[in-house]
């Protein structure tokens, strides 16, 4: 079968890529795009590790077919740090939120809609948004503090 | 809101203090390549065929279709990989060959249900998973068993000929006994006498980065990049698989996304290699999931029987454990770490721990954190809850009366010197979370507490480190041990110490097996101790070769010059009036007075000691919907030494959540077909974060004597006592003891209707 031609944007960039009908995005980010920051973890959606945003919405990568990207908005953890780290990047760092790294991109990723959505999230929100993110390694405690903490420091800094 | 230990610094200005790990930026960007993220020109793909039956015969195999299916490059089977006869034992490390070789690909049986038979290499994917499919096995069907208890029946299908256990075919493997006093005197001694028998299901290491791999074989020679827990093992392990001398493998150890022992041995690596070296491409091969649930790890479902006797006072007088492991397709189950961890805490003059090694047909166990001591602890620990409420005494006070202290003999050998065992219970005992009360049972729901203890030996063993410093005065560390969780942050903080130079001036790199000295592996709770001796006898003789360069500058004798705070000083007025040569002034006059400077060492590290913890844990169980969620949580550890105390609470939190899940979820259930039934994060139910709440880590310092330090280690201890802390708050909660994992709502809805009625 003829591959698709899909014209879409990644990252804020005009990006072009040819694709199966039948692959996912994740397949193209972390294949001839190279954006291999999103991680596959399970390919069934239950990890969150892939984790990318559609036009702001967070999704799993995994799950969405690349061909639905036609001309739409995709943000991945390539394009989280500009000259700096985000402040959720930095406050992961000062806060050890992560031990092996596998999970972080789409923790991050996560995170990053929950504050633009809701600046000020309870603990029990941010346990509940970040539920679909799979970590092994923390015992999510200290993810929960750096992105409290982060939600803080920007509330502070407004 | 609970709180974490703030630092343990005291005068130091790096060790103990929470600075930002060297691979941090790369993690949170994105940038750190894993195993599955490297890619070469010329790339293809390979794919596994893997058996559908639990236990089959192979009786042929037929490549020929798959062979010449359009963009296949190459087909493997076990023929391609060296045999070692089922006979004779070849050890590396703890790992048999024997089993190794045949665990990567069946032989001349299938011993699980998703056993690899065959691999294919082609140019995607997609192509190599169809040409599986067109390779024909002729299997005969064999009768299977899964189960501990079944496979131990003398009626059992028999999984190896060879496998004899007083004198007739048995599926039980290996025994191994610890004997301490006399059981039989030290019961007859007991006021009170308790005996239980204890089930827990496989479980699963739960990494989120599944297993893969990339092997390029060029004239001869192969590069692995692969996601393992040591890539000293995957050289090793590759060379006997293949027949390659070592000198002909590279193995580069890729960053590593979750191990916890599951990475441990290898199963990918020589598949990958074959192939490559067969078609001439370099090969990358990843796992699904599912193939990472059907294939690789868990740890041991088991049944164990623990009695223990006490005297009225509250003194134990004697104890006895049986702990029986599944091994899965072939022998090696964590029987050391149950039968010998299970009583270490306690002084108890009469022991008897004995363990069953029992193969059965799935997928051979691999390590998982403190492997088997959770097994035994749990067993133990729910026992020491009982016992103490039969004497009427609270349980932290109970293991207070029996601790095991410097002097006590242990039943698995040693006469502990310091440990922090005491301190751990005493800490928990006037810890917040102890001193409040529970929740009042209400609005249908009900509350308890519950306790427990546990040990891990920890590991010592080969490590190489070597220290340079660079002409404009930084540093570069190179180790042989992946990092798995912040490793390089500790050998940074520990080399800036000792140099008294600025955190940043450290950059830390694992070394590949043809850069850096032979490593162990990153487990056993051993990298930062073992690399904290190597890179601190390193740096040392860097600090030696600063002081003769200080003393040819300023022509006086080595002896004259001291290194205080980054810099060469004279010793006294003695010795000279002198400014201060700081780290940069002489690395920029290196050549001139002598060359390069930097220094290596390569030891095998002993004195590791033994780690102690205590849990509390509060549950609330919904006895409607059968679920108990763990509402507060805090484990006290003591762990010698906190290099970084984030990292050492980070593995204290990891640990207790997994044996959360342990207790609470996580299970392999196999069908009446022998398949596992529940591969996938949706069924196998690893707890999310909406599952926990804050998990509080107390960090105990009583340094280990032997250390330069003081470290003990710190990964594998925080998963032990968790199984029993929570299970008897569960019967706190409910007045019912559970006496099987895990207590889902199924099974605890059962439990209660059978109280009911």
């Amino acid at each position: 079968m003829a591959k698709l031609h899909v014209s879409t944007t990644i990252n804020g960039e005009p990006q072009e890529f040819l694709c199966d009908a039948d692959q996912s995005m994740l397949d193209v980010l972390r294949g001839p795009l190279g954006l291999t920051g999103a991680k596959e973890g399970c390919g069934t959606g239950d990890c969150g590790a892939c984790t990318i945003t559609l036009n702001g919405r967070i999704v799993c990568s995994c799950l969405m077919l690349a061909a639905e990207a036609e001309g739409q908005q995709i943000g991945t953890i390539e394009g989280m740090a500009g000259e700096e780290l985000h402040p959720l990047q930095q406050k992961f760092l000062e806060s050890a939120a992560l031990q092996c790294g596998i999970c972080t991109p789409g923790v991050l990723m996560a995170a990053k809609a929950l504050l633009e959505k809701n600046p000020d999230p309870t603990e029990h929100e941010v346990r509940f948004w970040l539920a679909g993110n799979l970590c092994r390694c923390t015992g999510y405690d200290k993810i929960i503090r750096a992105v409290m903490d982060t939600a803080a420091d920007m509330r502070a800094a407004r | 809101m609970t709180t974490n230990t703030p630092d343990t610094a005291n005068d130091n200005k790096w060790i103990g203090k929470r600075t930002i790990r060297p691979d941090g930026a790369d993690k949170v960007t994105g940038r750190a390549a894993y195993a599955a993220d490297t890619t070469m020109p010329g790339m293809i793909w390979g794919k596994v065929l893997r058996s559908p039956h639990p236990h089959a015969r192979i009786k042929s195999i037929d490549t020929s279709k798959a062979e010449v299916h359009p963009g296949v490059k190459a087909v493997m089977t076990a023929k391609d990989i060296v045999n070692f006869p089922i006979e004779k034992s070849v050890m590396l490390g703890i790992q048999d060959m024997r089993w190794m070789c045949r665990n990567v690909m069946a032989r001349e049986k299938a011993l699980f249900a998703g056993h690899p038979v065959a691999a294919v290499a082609a140019t995607t994917e997609k192509i190599a998973a169809e040409a599986c499919k067109l390779i024909v096995v002729e299997y005969e069907v064999l009768p299977f068993v899964i189960d501990v208890e079944e496979a131990m029946k003398p009626e059992a299908p028999i999984l190896h000929d060879f496998i004899r256990f007083k004198d007739k075919p048995s599926n039980i493997a290996g025994t191994l006994e610890h004997r301490l006093g006399d059981i039989g005197e030290g019961f007859a001694k007991a006021d009170i006498v308790i005996e239980r028998s204890f089930r827990t299901q496989p479980v699963h290491q739960g990494y989120i980065e599944p297993h893969a791999c990339l092997v390029s074989v060029s004239d001869g020679k192969a590069t692995v990049w692969s996601s393992s827990q040591g890539q000293f093992m995957v050289r090793a392990m590759c060379a006997y698989l293949t027949g390659l001398p070592q000198n002909d493998i590279r193995a580069i150890p890729a960053e590593i996304g979750g191990g916890f022992g599951g990475k441990t041995i290898i199963y990918l690596e020589p598949l990958a290699l074959i192939l490559a070296k067969k078609s001439g491409r370099p090969v990358k091969m990843t796992m699904s999931r599912a193939e990472v649930f059907h294939a690789s790890g868990p740890t041991s479902g088991s049944y164990s029987t623990v009695k223990l006797g006490a005297t009225r006072d509250g003194k134990l007088v004697a104890a006895q454990g049986t702990f029986c492991l599944q091994a899965g397709a072939l022998p090696g189950s964590p029987i050391r770490g149950a039968a010998g961890c299970a009583f270490a805490p306690y002084d108890i003059p009469n022991v008897h721990s004995f363990g069953y090694d029992v193969v059965s047909n799935r997928s051979k166990v691999a390590a998982y954190r403190a492997p088997g001591a959770p097994i035994g602890a749990y067993a133990v620990e729910c026992v020491m809850d009982e016992v103490a409420e039969a004497l009427k005494m609270d349980p932290l006070d109970f293991r207070l009366k029996n601790a095991a202290k410097q002097g006590t003999k242990a039943a698995h050998g040693p006469v502990y010197p310091r440990i922090g065992f005491v301190e751990t219970i005493e800490e928990a005992r006037k810890h917040a979370h102890y001193t409040t009360p529970l929740p009042k049972a209400g609005k249908g729901m009900l509350y308890g507490r519950g306790v427990a203890s546990g040990f891990w030996f920890n590991a010592g063993g080969e490590s190489s480190a070597q220290v340079n410093i660079n002409e404009d005065g930084t540093v570069v560390v190179i180790t042989g041990h992946p990092d798995i969780g912040g490793s390089r942050a500790a050998t940074a903080n520990i080399t800036a110490e000792l140099l008294g130079i600025d955190y940043k001036k450290v950059s830390v790199l694992i070394g590949d097996t043809s850069v850096i000295g032979f490593s162990n592996l990153t487990g056993g709770s051993r990298v930062t101790y073992a690399s904290a001796m190597v890179v601190t006898q390193s740096t040392e003789r860097v600090i030696t070769q600063l002081r003769e360069r200080a003393a040819k500058i300023w022509k006086i004798d080595p002896d004259a010059v001291v290194w205080e705070n980054g810099e060469a000083r004279p010793a006294g007025d003695n010795a000279g009036k002198f400014e201060p040569l700081s780290l940069g002034q002489i690395a920029a006059q290196a050549s001139a007075t002598g060359g390069p400077i930097g220094a290596g060492q390569q030891l095998n590290t002993m004195g590791a000691e033994g780690g102690f913890a205590t849990h509390v844990c509060d549950v609330e169980v919904d006895p409607d919907l059968g679920i108990v969620r763990v509402l507060r949580y805090t484990a006290v550890q003591d762990v010698g030494r906190a290099i970084h105390p984030s990292y050492v609470e980070g593995q204290i939190q990891g640990g207790a959540a997994q044996g959360i899940g342990w207790a609470l979820s996580e299970e392999y259930i196999f069908n009446k077909d022998g398949k596992l039934d529940n591969p996938s994060f949706l069924d196998y139910r690893m707890p999310v974060s909406s599952d926990l709440p804050m998990l509080d880590s107390v960090i105990l310092e009583i340094p280990n004597p032997k250390h330069p330090q003081g470290v003990r280690g710190v990964g594998e201890v925080p998963l032990v006592p968790p199984l029993a802390a929570i299970s008897n708050a569960v019967y706190d909660a409910l007045g019912r003891r559970f006496y099987s994992l895990p207590m889902s709502p199924p099974k605890v809805l059962a439990t209660m209707d059978m109280a009911a009625e």
